[in-house]
């Protein structure tokens, strides 16, 4: 291993602009003359438009235009879609309403915009806003999944009875329900996966600019994957043709899934800058964030388990309401259905897997992807069901895992995926050692003995990352292909641009990638740079997301560097005058086999470049390669995280008190960065167990739409982590490579959740698990179980 | 509109200011330092907390008005020339940041944090004093190293 290659805890090559304040961000560019745009916004779940009247908004100082849904109607300006096609089970496929940018008949959600105000200042706009008199009928509406699809709940899309979207399913029911009914012991569960915000720091913004003399427009967004935003905005939305918009991710700040998106925002603020003829600027503040993000997970699940005498579990049956929200997001319908029931197997062999999934409207914000995106569901469903059936058996958890892990590869489960690397046993038997868990039992009295109560919790996860191959997901109703792109640019001095489809928005893409580049060539990590997210720049690529940047976008590069290196021989063997095939390139020097004659990467790069030593007729100038590369198979990162936990009775508070975890990821770039991904998801994961759940009323009126109410994980509420890991190669890709970015955040909730009822001796909580939670659940089983362990 | 002059990062400045333009679009709009992050509207994200004539002040909680005749200093201030300050360093050192919009409030933070506690942070006491700075990246595990680190080398 080099100091800055393959293996490396670099220091991360982008941390000097951020610790310095000179980070670029969406909000921090202005272009001249550029002028602000509030959204009006709907104030009711669920209300006809009457009528709009802008006249005493349009008389306010500074404002440049008031538009309408309308307006956007009029300019022919396209919905928003979803873009990937789900099949009911009886054959139909998913009803999918129109989303156009502004509501123009009803507003279907609180904060559905129904119509800009663009002034020469933020405070001019927002004045103008307070003057729009828009007359709502307000409708009846329903938040509540579980009560969309009942008789007499009020239609939100005519396009869709009962506000179901589809009825999907996947597995073999027949023989899944004669398993459940050889059963020797089975263990069911109502669920609720609570639905989340992502919350990244950094609101979305967006500012767009319309060049009259090229008709031309571009777009400096907030966005995880720039090239698919110029995609739907043009083939879709019919913005504008693809080659006359340029679409800009510059520095972001966090994703988490809710920048993948293509917003109502972006659309309009492009829409926007053309009809008025000056840059438009949008930046999100955080209420308006709670309001317009798509939200994550809330669905409504009941599981079951079934177990033979030995406690094999012979079989998994689940149902799900899924909470689409007001409208279909852009990934939206893949998350519950393929991105979810795919993982129900867990690490487990278990023969017999069949899942139903409704996906309901609701007057809510729009749900799609948030970290893990399904994968943090179907973990919770298989690892609750999983302990509580060895608690319901009186086994141990741990035990009872070993004894239903998947112990041969490749594995194919009942849902879909083929497992192909893994040793689930030695994650769990390394993470066992390093929390102590044999020192458990007496750390439980002493807790006892201070009038604690404390918990152990597992949750050995599996996860299915790099989305993934494009045949595959195009059979199971993807719109796009899955694959990545990149092109390495040698300059005549040596030094290396790469051009990446995959985007950095905390990630570190331009430290690792770099790394991988410089133990390749064998030149300093300083001389590559990272070029991503424009697409005026950089050639079509897919972006980030599924934890795929490394596994997919990194061998895209790898493919390219073969590329670069094969045409780099070729020059070498005229400069040097040997045969091609006897050209070695080894540590940054191409040398001949068997001679003392060697040349250096920079001079081999000059050389491509003056051309002096061939003619054109026997090789090209120029040293630039591309590649796409498309994966063969998903990845499949496993591990073990346990939770340790003591709970206060009188207060119901939780403290964490221990958190291990043990990552298979493969082959590891960048140690300092994987750890980093892995605290980070815990944080999100702990964070849906123990303080974050968006609460709506009946009436569809979000209740926590702030900071002050919506409890993000602070510093003083987590713990320091113990992290390791194990490797298995990933087979399907040259790096061996499995990924790493959503793990923390799959595996943590059920730890949480886990230890919990552990600490309770009951498994009637759910998340999030709050002070007032526990309280009230110890309230109810009235113990405060002293030393039983 | 009535003009504010104060001076930031060592600098006199002067420029435009309505009477509810607030510190931090101040700084982001008027001066064009857009170090300095605007993360919530409830004053709970510390992205926007700057040096007001010595202490940690969330800039999105005070008028720019309000800081007439003040020294100010922002993330861009902070570094002496090209040598970054020992808390920025530490911060890269020890990987405590990820997409980086949250860094300059949490450096500010904790510049603030060693002149009020001192140079020997113990855990606890940094993640009570981070109680108004959010981080959705990082989990804090290693924003916690980077300011114990960061507070030693202040020494």
């Amino acid at each position: 291993m080099s100091a800055t290659g393959i293996g490396a805890a670099v220091r991360r090559k982008e941390d000097f602009r951020f610790i310095t304040g000179k980070g670029q961000y969406t909000d921090d560019i202005s272009r001249p003359g550029q002028t602000y745009i509030h959204f009006v916004r709907s104030p009711h779940a669920h209300a006809k438009i009457r009528k709009i009247d802008n006249a005493a908004a349009k008389a306010m100082p500074g404002v440049v235009a008031v538009l309408t849904g309308a307006d956007l109607a009029n300019d022919k300006i396209g919905n928003l879609i979803c873009g990937w096609a789900i099949t009911s089970k009886d054959g139909t496929p998913m009803k999918m309403s129109a989303h156009p940018a502004i509501a123009n008949v009803k507003a279907c959600h609180v904060g559905d915009a129904v119509a800009v105000v663009i002034a020469e200042t933020l405070g001019q706009a927002k004045d103008a806003g307070e003057k729009l008199v828009v007359d709502y009928e307000v409708l009846p509406a329903v938040a509540d999944p579980a009560k969309a699809q009942a008789a007499g709940a009020p239609l939100i899309h005519d396009v869709a009875p009962n506000n179901t979207i589809y009825q999907w399913h996947l597995g073999d029911q027949k023989a899944t329900d004669a398993a459940f009914k050889a059963a020797n012991h089975v263990t069911k569960l109502d669920i609720i996966n609570n639905r989340l915000v992502p919350n990244a720091i950094e609101p979305r913004a967006a500012l767009a600019d319309y060049d009259s003399g090229t008709d031309s427009l571009t777009l400096w967004n907030t966005s995880q994957n720039p090239h698919v935003a110029r995609l739907v905005i043009a083939a879709f939305v019919g913005m504008a043709p693809e080659h006359k918009l340029r679409v800009i991710a510059p520095d972001v700040g966090g994703g988490f899934g809710s920048k993948i998106f293509i917003y109502p925002e972006e659309v309009v603020c492009l829409w926007a800058a053309r009809k008025v003829n000056r840059p438009v600027k949008w930046n999100s503040d955080r209420s308006e964030a709670f309001l317009t993000d798509a939200h994550g997970r809330d669905h409504v699940t009941h599981a079951e388990m079934a177990f033979d005498a030995e406690g094999k579990i012979t079989a998994l049956r689940a149902k799900t309401i899924a909470n689409l929200g007001a409208y279909m997001s852009t990934f939206s319908s893949s998350v519950p259905t393929y991105l979810y029931a795919t993982l129900l197997s867990g690490q487990y062999g278990i023969a017999n897997i069949y899942c139903e999934v409704d996906a309901v409207y609701t007057n809510t914000v729009p749900v799609d992807a948030y970290r893990g995106a399904g994968r943090p569901e179907a973990t919770f469903v298989v690892e609750r069901l999983v302990e509580v059936g060895a608690r319901e058996m009186s086994m141990d958890p741990a035990d009872l895992r070993k004894k239903n892990f998947v112990k041969s590869f490749p594995h194919q489960t009942p849902v879909i995926m083929a497992y192909d690397a893994g040793d689930y046993a030695a994650s769990l038997k390394k993470a066992q050692e390093i929390a102590d868990v044999k020192g458990f039992g007496k750390r439980k009295r002493d807790s006892a003995r201070n009038g604690k109560l404390r918990g152990l919790g597992y949750s050995t996860y599996i996860e299915a990352c790099g989305i993934a191959p494009s045949q595959a997901v195009g059979s199971l109703g993807a719109g796009v292909g899955l694959w990545e792109s990149a092109e390495v640019r040698v300059n005549p001095t040596g030094s290396v641009e790469v051009l990446t489809g995959s985007h950095s928005h905390g990630q570190g893409h331009e430290t690792t990638f770099a790394q991988l580049v410089a133990g390749r060539l064998g030149i300093p990590i300083e001389n590559i740079s990272i070029v991503h997210g424009d697409t005026d720049k950089v050639q079509f690529g897919m972006g980030t997301y599924g934890s795929r940047s490394g596994a997919v976008g990194m061998t895209a590069i790898v493919k390219a560097l073969d590329k670069v290196e094969a045409k780099a021989k070729k020059v070498a063997a005229f400069m040097l005058e040997a045969a091609e095939g006897d050209i070695e390139f080894k540590d940054g020097k191409f040398t001949v086999a068997g001679t003392d004659k060697a040349a250096a990467w920079g001079d081999v790069a000059l050389n491509a470049y003056i051309a002096h030593k061939f003619t054109g007729a026997e090789l090209e100038p120029g040293l630039k390669e591309g590649a796409f590369y498309d994966p063969t198979n998903f990845t499949f990162p496993a591990g073990c995280h346990i939770c340790e936990l003591e709970i206060d009775p009188e207060t119901g508070n939780t403290e964490i008190m221990g958190w291990t975890a043990v990552d298979d990821f493969g082959v590891i770039i960048n140690p300092m960065i994987v750890e980093g991904q892995v605290h980070g998801g815990i944080a999100q994961g702990v964070g849906q167990a123990l303080f974050e759940g968006t609460v709506y009323d009946k009436d569809g009126q979000l209740v926590n739409g702030s900071y002050m109410d919506y409890a993000m994980p602070r510093a003083d509420y987590l713990p320091s982590f113990k992290i390791d890991t194990t490797e298995t190669r990933c087979p399907s890709n040259p790096l061996g490579i499995k990924g790493c970015g959503e793990a923390g955040a799959i595996a943590a909730p059920a730890a949480v959740m886990n230890a919990i009822t552990d600490a309770l001796g009951t498994e009637d909580i759910a998340m999030p698990a709050t002070p007032a939670a526990v309280w009230r659940t110890l309230q109810k089983v009235n113990t405060s179980r002293p030393a039983a362990a | 509109m009535p003009a504010v002059s104060m001076t930031v990062n060592g600098n006199p400045v002067k420029g435009d200011a309505d009477a509810r333009t607030l510190l931090v679009q101040y700084l982001r709009e008027t001066l064009r330092l857009t170090g300095t992050h605007v993360g919530c509207d409830t004053s709970q994200c510390g992205a926007c907390v700057v040096d007001v004539n010595g202490k940690a002040v969330k800039s999105c909680t005070m008028f720019a008005w309000q800081a007439e005749g003040a020294s100010v200093t922002t993330i861009e201030g902070l570094a002496n020339g090209a040598t970054l300050h020992p808390m920025q360093e530490a911060f890269r050192d020890n990987h405590g940041l990820q997409c980086g919009f949250c860094t300059p409030g949490m450096i500010m933070t904790a510049v603030d944090m060693v002149k009020r506690k001192g140079h020997d942070l113990d855990d606890k006491t940094i993640r009570e004093e981070l109680e108004g700075n959010i981080c959705r990246c990082t989990g804090y595990h290693n924003i916690v190293k980077a300011i114990a680190a960061g507070a030693k080398a202040m020494a």
